[in-house]
């Protein structure tokens, strides 16, 4: 579909999500707002209740505008050394992230160059590889934090390992699909030209996987994101938007909740639509648009 | 007088087990091909020209039976890039430009960057693609492509060139063309062709030697050995040799086909 096609669908359905949102705000957060009529004795006409429900200070359920100001609040009027500076948590969660993402990216195209390379690595990891996914990783997560904290790795680190965890393998399955991509053709051609294994990799196999490259980069960098969020929460203390949504769940402060999950939601649009542009200059440049 | 032989098969057989059972794309195949030969294989589809042809390249291993090149096993032709094999397809890396698709046998084998620069403008001199080294495949004719990766097999000092319908893409007048440069090419290189085509005048214009096949099982029903002479201009075509030249092989095909 074209930029232009996308734009009505896309703006149609964002309009019924708000208006549904208002419309929950008013139905969740009334009867906190009667109770507080009740006790001054007051009764509340229909305005009076939609405008009470839109403006509490600790809401069952922000109104968009109360999460955006909360969003702009805690971004623009906090030092962003603050832990009160949502840009103070998105930069832990994203330094987390693209640790993460760097590790997990490596891992998956080491792995997938040892499987199309040998058969032997092909058979035996590939099914530790699968299984390492069925594992819920809420599970997984305390049990890594508490093990490298035992070994002396605290902070940063761990909470990257989780998230490498969940980003190889987007990796490691598009990378084998990558890099097994070159035609019978194209090999052929290179057995003609006895080249060795790494030349094939390096000037064949490697450029034509490019494409799956950077899908599998797109959706290693989401997973990269989950992870470090997940890796967040027992992590305790570090900051992080995981961190922040936790402990608004903890005091039931939804305003965190809610300006943490839409501060993650951004930051997975910004990474993603960054490695989309990459992908479309590079493939570009390299003729390799499908 | 006497030259030696560049290849030499003797009773080959190949036979590719498939899900239905074996396929017998070659049977008791014998031929021998003098240096400078210029040969072609025809014969109906399925009758074993590419299946030969990547036998002698050492991309498909024959069942059993003998075959040398240039003395020595496929194999080790190969190692010693003894061939250069241009496919039907052109086969051309879309990232790279010209000039650096011819390069890329030439990086593999470890070629100087000085050699490579070298090697690159001669050859596409040969193809007459001077000019065009900073263009991309795509920017290119399929015609001007197909000449690039002849320019490619031809970068390096393979003294064989193996060729499976190089120009079975192409329209004719573009083939016309390209079949007159490739003779002025073999005349001019010395190289050994094999040359695989579905056309009976494309054989005959080409070939000091023409080798037609017939399937199920794959073998050879006819060597026949051209003498038109070495210069040959289009109009070769409409003299009474050429005209018997391709009743032969057109029977050949023909008692093929009658014993199905
Ligand atoms: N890899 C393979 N596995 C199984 N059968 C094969 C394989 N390659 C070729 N064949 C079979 O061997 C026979 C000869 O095939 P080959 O490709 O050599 O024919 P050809 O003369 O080149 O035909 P065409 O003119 O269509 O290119 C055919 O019956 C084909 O189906
Ligand atoms: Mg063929």
């Amino acid at each position: 579909m074209s930029e232009k096609s996308k734009f009505f669908p896309v703006i149609s359905v964002l309009t019924v999500i708000v208006i549904l949102w208002y419309g929950f705000s008013v139905v969740l957060n009334s009867p906190w707002a009667f109770d507080q009529a009740k006790r001054n004795t007051i009764s509340l006409s229909f305005p009076e209740l939609v405008s009470k429900t839109w403006s509490q200070k600790r809401p069952k359920l922000p109104t968009p505008h109360q999460v955006a100001s909360e969003m702009w609040n805690t971004t623009v009027h906090q030092k962003i050394t603050s832990k009160r500076s949502l840009v103070y948590h998105t930069w832990i969660t994203f330094s987390e992230t693209m640790f993460g993402f760097l590790l997990g990216t490596s891992l998956g195209i080491l792995l997938a160059i040892a499987i199309v390379h040998n058969r032997a690595t092909a058979i035996s990891v590939m099914p530790w590889i699968i299984t390492s996914q069925t594992i819920p990783i809420l599970a997984l997560a305390p049990m890594i934090i508490v093990a490298l904290g035992s070994a002396g790795f605290s902070g940063l680190l761990p909470i990257a390992i989780i998230s490498m965890y969940l980003s190889f393998f987007p990796v490691v399955v598009g990378m084998v699909k990558g890099l097994r991509s070159p035609e019978r053709l194209e090999l052929d051609q290179m057995k003609t030209w006895s080249a060795s294994g790494p030349q094939v990799l390096i000037k064949l196999r490697l450029p034509k996987s490019m494409p799956f490259f950077f899908t599998s980069l797109k959706l290693g960098m989401a997973a990269a994101l989950v992870g470090a969020i997940v890796g967040e929460l027992p992590s305790g203390g570090g900051g992080g938007l995981g961190f922040r949504m936790l402990s608004g769940s903890t005091f039931g402060n939804t305003l965190h909740i809610w300006s943490g999950l839409f501060s993650a939601a951004l930051l997975a649009a910004a990474l993603i639509t960054f490695i989309g542009i990459l992908q479309k200059v590079i493939l570009k440049k390299m003729a390799l648009e499908l | 007088m006497h030259q030696p032989n560049v290849i030499e098969a003797s009773n080959l057989h190949l036979s590719f087990e498939t899900n239905d059972g074996p396929v017998n794309a070659l049977s008791d195949v014998n031929l021998s091909i003098k240096k400078g030969d210029f040969v072609s294989f025809i014969g109906p589809s399925g009758c074993g020209k590419t299946t030969l042809l990547r036998v002698l390249a050492d991309l498909d291993e024959p069942t059993s039976g003998a075959v040398t090149v240039n003395g020595v096993s496929p194999r080790d032709a190969r190692l010693a890039r003894a061939y250069g094999y241009v496919f039907q397809a052109a086969g051309l890396y879309p990232w790279r430009n010209i000039s650096s698709n011819i390069k890329l046998p030439l990086e593999i084998m470890g070629y100087s960057k000085s050699e490579q620069k070298s090697r690159v403008s001669k050859v596409l001199e040969l193809v007459e693609l001077l000019g065009f080294e900073k263009k991309f495949p795509w920017q290119l004719s399929g015609g001007m492509q197909q000449r690039a990766s002849i320019a490619r097999a031809l970068a390096f000092d393979a003294d064989i060139l193996l060729m499976d319908e190089p120009f079975g893409a192409l329209d004719e007048i573009v083939r016309d063309h390209l079949n007159e440069q490739l003779l002025k090419l073999w005349k001019s290189t010395n190289k050994t062709i094999c040359f695989v085509t579905h056309s009976i005048p494309e054989a005959v214009y080409l070939s000091t030697k023409i080798v037609v096949m017939s399937p199920r099982p794959g073998r050879i029903i006819d060597v026949i050995e051209s003498d038109l002479p070495i210069d040959r201009p289009l109009e070769i075509r409409d003299t009474k040799k050429f005209i018997e030249l391709s009743q032969r092989v057109r029977e050949g095909l023909r008692s093929g086909h009658s014993d199905e």
